[in-house]
């Protein structure tokens, strides 16, 4: 089958790992240091995280679906890097390493994570429904698609308002095939709306591969019939997902009107915890793992001598110290109280609402 | 009072909300240059404009999904679907994110929003067009549903659900947007979860709602001229249901038919009547009978129509019958 999801620069594993070799600059241009180092330090949190929450989801702390970020760190820092903190960002499921990038204290979202009352939903929402009123953070969606017609409402309320916000709304691969997709790309170009749709593309939606699912596989294209700019950007590069995206968010909130962003980076792992990938060759699962944005980003900056040895062994300490921090503070959190079961039905209490627990009759005494 | 239709009901409350609260904007197909399938948003784009009155493509998920993320951040759309039929389309944005949303994230994030849209057979529209499909919404918690039957009840109750912080559906039917009633002057906001005995009686317990509280209130009158006291509830909302009301009513005639103008196997006849043999299984006299539509797709023609579905003919039979099971002497 013809491999035409993948950018033309990555062919084989080796020549895909050579090419971000000869990629590296090792003068990042302008770039503070300091602002590097933290990109780092972001995205080698996002990756102890998940690795901690893997763990954790094999202690059974952590109950339902787990879909992790890894091999998305960098496409995330950058992303979240283009926003201003008063833009709103949507999710799909996958989205742990977005609600920290975009403020949310890891320790809110590992207790959420174990259904904790101090989760950042409050442990009603769970891996896949992270949110967060603070950050902007309007939700981690588990229905597939779900939260693209939120985005383009949101993006609408901004415009109703004459407000200027941006929204930005991510999803994966997948995605770009639901009905979902293609009634919100329409109506966000028919009416002038600020959203960056933003294509995480690793290649595979489950066990799918792009060009088993997608009748065109350039998923940046899949925005013209809608005439919505679509632009690609290598999601291994932090500064590059960082400056295409902020390139967008800016045009989007002066414009007026949305942009269709893929990132393509490779899932490390398999789809969620328990999904050992069975389904991809020894080759694939190496090529994934041969492509790991944070080894690549720590290369280019060892190169460039801004990385040290003792730097990165005080960021390695430090992110280690707070990813425990967050595991144990979720541990140590209550769980929520049974009394709490009908809160949050309603917001505007309502005549005769069912408060019945499953063996109560159905008119109390 | 001024006796006005249920079209010009909705359609002067609309109005009046959209003067009183700048954030509240009416989405839906065909709504604004069209002015409404069934004319109720008529005049509204002229008065309000296009920021206020928007059309939108046929994207039924889309734009419905749009008024939720609109409603997350504050605004309170009304969105009009075309027909309840139509409204499978957004079955995904209605249950899975606009029920879910409040509670999911822990009450961080409420959705003020309507979504108003007509049910109704029996206007030879075939089977794809003619379904009251309101009880798949009823059934989700997070919801709320109401059913109002007449102009007024449809005033008052659009205007709560206008200013109610949940997602509420709002059923309208067909068959009563050209039935006129009293509708008072003051600005009345009804209450969402109740019931309305519509008229007191002392032989049996009608229950309806939308259409069917039209057909029972007529059902009603028409028996009272043979002596028959029949109390007619109409339920109004759906979810919350109001089953005290309907308790309190049994316990008092003994015995109940419940009109329903949808298909009877795990329709809300089932649900009530399980409420009544709970509430008031010492009162009851009779077995709690059901009238329904003939459980097959809706066919078009008149004929086949007609015989599928409950009428006050249907309803006036299952009357008698059950009062005859009580030991009346009737019909
Ligand atoms: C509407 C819907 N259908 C199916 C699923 C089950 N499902 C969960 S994730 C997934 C794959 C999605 O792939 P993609 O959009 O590429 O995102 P990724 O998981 O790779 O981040 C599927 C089919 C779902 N959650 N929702």
């Amino acid at each position: 089958m013809a491999d035409t999801a993948k950018p033309k620069a990555t062919g084989k594993t080796g020549s895909r790992r050579r090419a971000a070799r000869n990629n590296a600059d090792s003068h990042f241009n302008g770039e503070k240091p300091e602002v590097l180092l933290d990109y780092y330090r972001q995205m080698l949190l996002i990756r102890r995280f998940e690795e901690r929450a893997a763990q954790a989801y094999t202690q059974a702390r952590i109950g339902g679906y787990c879909h992790l970020n890894l091999g998305e760190e960098a496409t995330i820092v950058g992303l979240m890097e283009a926003l201003q903190e008063r833009d709103y960002l949507f999710t799909n499921y996958r989205e742990h390493g977005y609600a920290i990038a975009k403020g949310t204290h890891p320790r809110e979202v590992m207790a959420e994570l174990y259904g904790r009352s101090t989760g950042v939903s409050k442990g009603w929402g769970g891996s896949m429904h992270l949110f967060d009123a603070r950050t902007r953070l309007l939700g981690g969606y588990g229905i597939v698609g779900g939260q693209l017609p939120l985005a383009v409402g949101a993006a609408l309320a901004i415009t109703y308002r004459g407000s200027d916000e941006v929204v930005m709304c991510q999803m994966g691969d997948g995605t770009t095939n639901i009905g979902a997709f293609h009634e919100s790309l329409n109506i966000a170009s028919l009416w002038n709306l600020p959203v960056i749709f933003v294509v995480i593309n690793n290649f595979t939606g489950m066990g799918t591969p792009v060009e088993r699912s997608s009748a065109e596989p350039e998923l940046y294209k899949r925005g013209s019939a809608y005439r919505i700019e679509g632009v690609r950007v290598d999601g291994r590069d932090v500064l590059a997902v960082r400056d295409t995206a902020t390139t967008l968010v800016e045009r989007a909130r002066s414009e007026h009107r949305p942009f269709l962003l893929e990132a393509f980076s490779y899932r490390m792992k398999g789809h969620s915890v328990v999904d050992p990938a069975k389904y991809r060759t020894k080759e694939e699962a190496e090529e994934a793992l041969a492509n790991d944005p944070i080894a690549m980003f720590e290369e280019r900056l060892t190169e460039a001598g801004i990385l040290t040895d003792e730097i990165k062994k005080e960021i390695a300490e430090s992110v280690k110290a707070e990813v425990a921090d967050a595991a144990d503070f979720a541990e140590n959190s209550p769980h929520p109280e049974v009394s709490t079961l009908f809160d949050y039905t309603y917001a505007t209490p309502v005549a005769n609402e069912s408060r019945r627990m499953p063996a109560d009759p159905v008119f109390a005494e | 009072m001024p006796v006005i239709t249920y079209r010009q009901a909705l359609r002067d409350t609309l109005r009046a909300e959209m003067h009183r609260d700048e954030n509240v904007f009416l989405m839906g197909e065909e709504i604004g240059v069209f002015e409404g399938s069934y004319k109720i948003t008529e005049g509204l784009l002229k008065e309000f404009g296009e920021r206020r009155v928007r059309d939108t493509p046929i994207a039924e998920e889309g734009f419905v999904g749009a008024a939720v993320g609109a409603a997350m951040l504050g605004l309170r759309p009304v969105v009009e679907i075309m027909t309840i039929n139509f409204s499978l389309l957004a079955l995904d944005q209605i249950v899975n994110h606009a029920a879910k949303i409040y509670g999911m994230f822990g009450g961080q994030n409420s959705v003020p929003m309507v979504i108003r849209t007509p049910g109704g057979g029996g206007q030879q529209l075939g089977a794809t067009h003619s379904q009251n499909v309101e009880l798949y919404y009823a059934f989700v918690p997070g919801l709320k549903v109401v059913a109002p039957s007449t102009p007024a009840d449809a005033a008052a109750l659009l205007r709560a659900a206008i200013r109610d912080d949940d997602p509420v559906l709002f059923l309208e039917n067909l068959g009563l947007y050209n039935t006129k009633g009293e509708v008072p002057d003051e600005e009345v906001v009804g209450e969402i979860g109740r019931a309305a005995v519509v008229r007191e009686g002392t032989d049996i317990t009608l229950v309806g709602y939308s259409r069917m509280a039209m057909i029972a209130t007529q059902v009603a009158d028409r028996l009272a001229e043979e002596g028959i006291s029949v109390e007619v509830v109409d339920l109004r909302s759906l979810r919350p249901l109001d089953r005290e009301t309907i308790v309190n009513s049994v316990k008092k005639t003994g015995c109940a038919v419940v009109a329903e103008d949808d298909w009877l196997t795990y329709g809300i006849g089932a649900e009530i009547a399980a409420s009544i043999q709970e509430g008031a299984f010492d009162y009851l006299d009779a077995p709690v009978r059901r009238v329904a539509m003939a459980e097959v797709p809706l066919p078009y023609a008149k004929p086949l129509e007609n015989a599928a579905l409950p009428s006050a003919e249907s309803v006036t039979t299952v009357i008698y019958e059950t009062l005859r099971a009580v030991g009346r002497r009737v019909g």
